[in-house]
């Protein structure tokens, strides 16, 4: 007899979006030079309707953010900045419930998720770099921060990524020019109001909604000191050059094709709950997704009838649903490119397979997809798919599953699975990633430094070493 | 992680060979267990299914009492429990059945004939079974002598840390045997097994020595029955039965209290062994205090009122 | 003109706050030698019950995470926030001195309480690191706490240097027995209200108000006691004995400042590395 699950939809009622919204310079909501609309990508309905920035309006906002920085930031002692940040972390954790709220609405990530995942840890980060503020006499870069920084966003982990940049760069001194992506700008706006109930002052936080347009002038504006990226590879390489020969310090958080590696003497359920976490979860959209299944060639077939049956309990659906895995596709260009990738792994001769799922009519949905017969020749064991879609390749021996892993111009993250702990460690040293993860997958803790080697960028978010990017040494 | 072959019964050819099959069990993740444990406790089990689940939950009771002041009277009290759960409903379904010890088992039997609920009893020395296997195998066909259909033994834990397996196996051989046509459940006493990887093991142990059902604890050792120890057996009866062919089935026992912590283990099950456990014969509750929040839960269900405490018997 | 309700001043074990077992009191007096009230006078034997209380607490607070224990420490500082106005009253009464020097101090024993939440996730990457031996080995250093604490709290500094001998002892995960300030007990006394409205968990902090001339021999000379702060003892023969009592043990012990402490200097990471154990794992890396 089969356990249905009856619809449990998490209230909307709590969350009070405007039919307009503004941008967010020198502490104040101020128009913008045009405007777009925000819509949820799990029914298509229009949510509101943003400001675009225009070049005036990054003007204004890079001078507040100039002139707080040298009148009331830059000569303000750690200890009251540091209280600033703690009293941001607190009504972060005591609005939690309604920012996850909107932020599933508007980024189209399951209610539990942005509830149980992403808020937690935005609250943490705040809280963590709030610690450092008086404390950075101990960090070992100095004290001495860059002045203004531009930082823009990308929309898989919206408020998430928020917090990764902008509690560091207060917490050091900087003031902040923040552009968060086109597709989720709600959860940004609703912090500027936050700043303004923590009195925060004016200035040190403006936030300028807007497309890649509005992005490219916050990079290359010439009274930014530091500029802080997270998102395509693409884009990454592009702000390089803009900031080449300039005297700006950059750090960039890109794209990856991490390579989870299973050994035969790993804990089999774990690993299927690691694999499976480890691309599904927010449906795929994770710079550090574990997209690359390398499982040992004698174990190959025992592991993917688990994982198969695994995947069969996924449920993929209204992300307003408590019971939901898998929500939607966060835009109508995403789901284009990961149909087309996935047709292409088909072509190629891989063999496609996803569990029996029926997809909501309305919104932008893809099921949960496996290719095995993958080799690393194949587009989808080498592009950035950035959905709900894994590739499967084998391996006969450690070195060949290290060879594998390595083989890619991308290096932020990797997977370990085996119950033999010096295997794990010898594997770790040997892996060219930023992130290793060991009998686990998509751990983040605002303590953990993450960032990436070669094309996934460089510089790191999180930790001690969180700090340096933001402090001129 | 191996492929189970099916030349199962070669296993337990000695103890050597016992060993290096359920040492080469796959292990188990302590931190990755509990998290799927706890991820699946999240699930938001409301209106329909929540009503389907609590009947299915009371239905799924082994209503027990293994106190040493135990007497008939009690015993017939809460025989009358198990028939009848709700004194002020009679639509509401019967437990599973009745566990006490072997010394009532006449009693339960005489109070619980021609109702449908199994008369289970522990037995082989129970809780701790340090006694010889003569004195164990006698209490256990005492026990079916007198009525009861269902027998919960403990395994020889002693033997399973020292790393006795075949004494452990041998042992529960010989319960079956005399078991005779009553239905065995196995308990590992998991919080004295102390790692999941033990666990899963003496899963497998007790399943390939004949066991009807695995159980997780005899309620007297704190830990008793957690969701993630519930997890690792049902993750041992799914693979046992993809080997085998064989069904058996698992039962948590002792501190489930509430409603809530029920349905969290049916949602396990559902996600975990699948929907052929989600039935009395695959699936029990070992429980006392449990019954009483499943019937209130139910009634306010029904009522839409908050239910308390006096309009429940308490036996 | 209507009485007011006067506080009755106890001690604090275990999260509760008893009388001295011995029923003993002593009297309290401003700065200006008014009466204020009377404190327990602590005995050993409510030494030893704080003691059991830290012990009995240590596994729990030692076992939460960093995150955790910094997010109680800032609870502490909200807490003390909020009775702002009773501490700077209190620690008048006890120290004297001007409004406006006494607000500063209060402010800046609230911010010291800040710091050191904020201590609780980074200590481990300032002072622990992953070690470069010359071999095919995972090499790492981190901090543990050391356990139970027996502390000598200031004798002048009743707030400030209270919070500065406490807070640094429990971020890392010590439970601590606190011997506060003979002659100027009160304000600690209240501090442990604020303890007891904060989440921290029963047995964390324990103060005993009293003569440490009396109590603080059996808290130097207990052998379930793994540390000890002679911040307050004045006298540096008494020093010496108890130091002397704290070696059956090897307690780590801290001894009284050389000079009189300027409280309001940044602390440093001393009074934090005192208290904690460096724990080296070797794992070797291998295929």
């Amino acid at each position: 007899m089969p356990f249905e699950y009856a619809p449990a939809p998490e209230s909307r009622s709590i969350v009070d979006i405007r039919p307009s919204y503004g941008l967010f310079v020198g502490g104040e909501f101020v128009a913008g030079a045009g405007s777009f609309k925000s819509v949820n990508p799990a029914t298509e309905e229009v949510l509101a309707e943003v400001a675009e920035a225009g070049p005036a309006d990054v003007d204004a906002a890079v001078s507040a953010a100039r002139r707080t920085f040298d009148e009331t930031w830059g000569p303000m002692p750690g200890r009251e900045r540091a209280k600033y940040l703690y009293r941001i972390a607190r009504i972060i954790q005591e609005r939690s419930r309604e920012l996850a709220v909107l932020e599933f609405i508007d980024n189209g990530k399951p209610i539990r998720e942005s509830r149980e995942v992403d808020l937690p840890l935005v609250a943490a980060h705040f809280f963590y770099y709030a610690g450092w503020a008086d404390k950075l006499a101990y960090a070992g870069f100095g004290e001495k921060p860059h002045g203004v920084a531009g930082q823009v966003i990308p929309w898989n982990f919206p408020l998430l990524m928020l917090a990764w940049k902008v509690a560091p760069a207060l917490a050091c001194g900087n003031t902040v020019v923040l552009k968060p992506a086109e597709t989720t700008p709600l959860t940004a706006l609703a912090f500027a109001e936050i700043c303004q109930q923590a009195d925060l002052p004016p200035g040190v936080v403006n936030v300028l909604t807007g497309a890649g347009e509005t992005g490219r002038l916050v990079v290359a504006h010439p009274g930014v000191d530091k500029v802080a990226f997270t998102g395509s590879t693409e884009v990454g390489r592009a702000i390089a050059r803009t900031v080449a020969g300039s005297r700006k310090s950059v750090t960039l958080e890109l794209g990856g094709k991490a390579a989870n590696i299973v050994f035969d003497d790993a804990p089999v359920d774990q690993a299927v709950e690691g694999i499976v976490n480890g691309i599904f979860f927010n449906q795929g959209h994770v710079c550090c997704a574990g997209s690359r299944l390398l499982v040992q060639e004698s174990v190959a077939d025992v592991l993917l009838d688990s994982l198969k049956r695994r995947m069969a309990l996924l449920r993929v659906g209204d992300p307003l649903d408590k019971n939901t895995d898998i929500g939607a596709i966060n835009s109508a260009p995403q789901l284009e490119r990961i149909r087309r990738l996935s047709e292409i792994g088909e072509e190629e001769g891989a063999e496609r397979w996803s569990p029996p799922c029926a997809l909501p009519d309305r919104g932008y949905w893809f099921a949960p997809t496996l290719f095995t017969g993958v080799s690393q020749a194949h587009r989808i064991a080498r592009d950035e798919i950035f959905g709900p879609v894994l590739s499967v390749l084998t391996f006969r021996t450690p070195a060949e599953a290290v060879e594998k892993a390595n083989n890619t111009p991308y290096g932020l993250s990797a997977g370990v699975w085996s119950e033999k702990g010096s295997r794990i460690l010898a594997i770790a040293d040997q892996l060219r990633a930023g992130v290793v993860w060991a009998n686990t997958f998509n751990r983040f803790d605002p303590a953990s430094p993450f960032g990436g080697y070669k094309e996934s960028g460089y510089g790191r978010e999180g930790g001690r070493h969180g700090l340096e990017a933001y402090l001129a040494h | 992680m191996t492929a189970v072959t099916p030349e199962l019964g070669e296993v337990a050819r000695s103890d050597a060979a016992l060993r290096a099959f359920l040492h080469g069990l796959p292990g188990v993740d302590q931190v990755g267990a509990e998290q799927r444990a706890a991820m699946l406790g999240t699930r938001s089990i409301k209106t329909i299914a929540k009503a389907w689940a609590l009947e299915l939950a009371i239905r799924m009771v082994d209503l027990t009492t293994l106190e040493g002041a135990d007497t008939p009277g009690k015993v017939r009290a809460l025989c009358a429990k198990a028939r009848r759960p709700d004194p002020g409903d009679a639509s509401c379904p019967a437990v599973a059945a009745v566990c006490v010890y072997p010394a009532m088992v006449g009693v339960a039997a005489q109070h619980l004939r021609g109702s449908g609920v199994h008369v289970a009893s522990v037995a082989t020395a129970f809780p701790s079974g340090q006694a010889p296997l003569a004195v164990k195998l006698a209490d256990t066909e005492a026990a079916v002598r007198d009525g009861a259909d269902e027998i919960d033994m403990v395994i020889n834990r002693g033997a399973f840390l020292s790393g006795r397996y075949l004494a452990v196996y041998d042992e529960i051989v010989a319960v079956r045997a005399a078991c005779g046509g009553a239905h065995l459940k196995v308990i590992l006493e998991t919080g004295e097994l102390a790692t999941y990887d033990n666990v899963r093991r003496a899963s497998w142990l007790a399943m390939l020595a004949g066991a009807d059902f695995i159980k997780t604890s005899t309620g007297k050792v704190q830990p008793a029955a957690t969701l993630p120890v519930t997890l690792v057996m049902l993750e041992a009866v799914r693979d046992f039965r993809a080997a085998t062919g064989r069904v058996i089935g698992v039962k948590p026992a002792g501190g489930i209290r509430t409603a809530k912590d029920a349905i969290k283990y049916l949602v396990l099950v559902n996600e975990t062994a699948g929907e052929d456990w989600l039935h009395p014969d695959r699936f029990r509750f070992g429980a006392s205090t449990l019954l009483n929040d499943l019937l209130m839960q139910r009634s306010r269900m029904a009522t839409g009122r908050y239910a308390g405490p006096d309009y429940f018997t308490l036996d | 003109m209507r009485i007011e309700v006067r506080k009755t001043y106890k001690l604090f074990v275990g999260g509760a706050f008893p009388r001295s077992e011995s029923g003993r009191s002593y009297p309290v007096r401003s700065a200006s030698g008014e009466f204020l009230a009377n404190a327990a006078l602590a005995s050993r034997k409510d030494v030893r019950d704080a003691v059991r209380a830290a012990r009995a607490a240590t596994g729990k607070w030692a076992g939460a995470t960093a995150y955790n224990r910094g997010q109680i420490l800032y609870r502490i500082a909200e807490m003390l926030e909020g009775r702002r106005s009773q501490f700077v009253d209190e620690v008048r009464a006890a120290e004297g001195g001007s409004r406006e020097a006494v607000e500063s101090t209060v402010d800046t024993a609230i911010d010291r309480w800040v710091w050191y939440a904020g201590w609780s996730d980074k200590l481990a990457q300032v002072h622990g690191s992953a070690n470069p031996v010359a071999g095919p080995y995972f090499n790492l250093s981190t901090v543990e706490p050391t356990g139970v604490v027996g502390i000598v709290a200031p004798q002048d500094s009743t707030l400030l240097g209270l919070v500065s001998v406490v807070a640094p002892a429990i971020v890392t995960g010590n439970a601590v027995v606190v011997l506060a300030s003979e002659e100027r007990p009160l304000p600690a006394v209240t501090l442990t209200e604020v303890l007891a409205t904060s989440d921290l968990p029963g047995g964390v902090v324990n103060l005993l108000t009293g003569r440490p001339a009396e109590t603080a021999p059996w808290l130097a000379s207990h052998m379930d006691v793994n540390a000890l702060d002679l911040t307050g003892v004045g006298d540096p023969a008494f020093a010496a004995e108890l130091e002397a009592a704290a070696a059956e043990n090897l307690k780590r012990v801290v001894r009284p400042p050389a000079g009189p402490v300027d409280w309001t200097a940044d602390p440093g990471l001393g009074r934090m590395l005192a208290f904690v154990e460096t724990k080296t794992v070797w794992h070797p890396k291998g295929v």
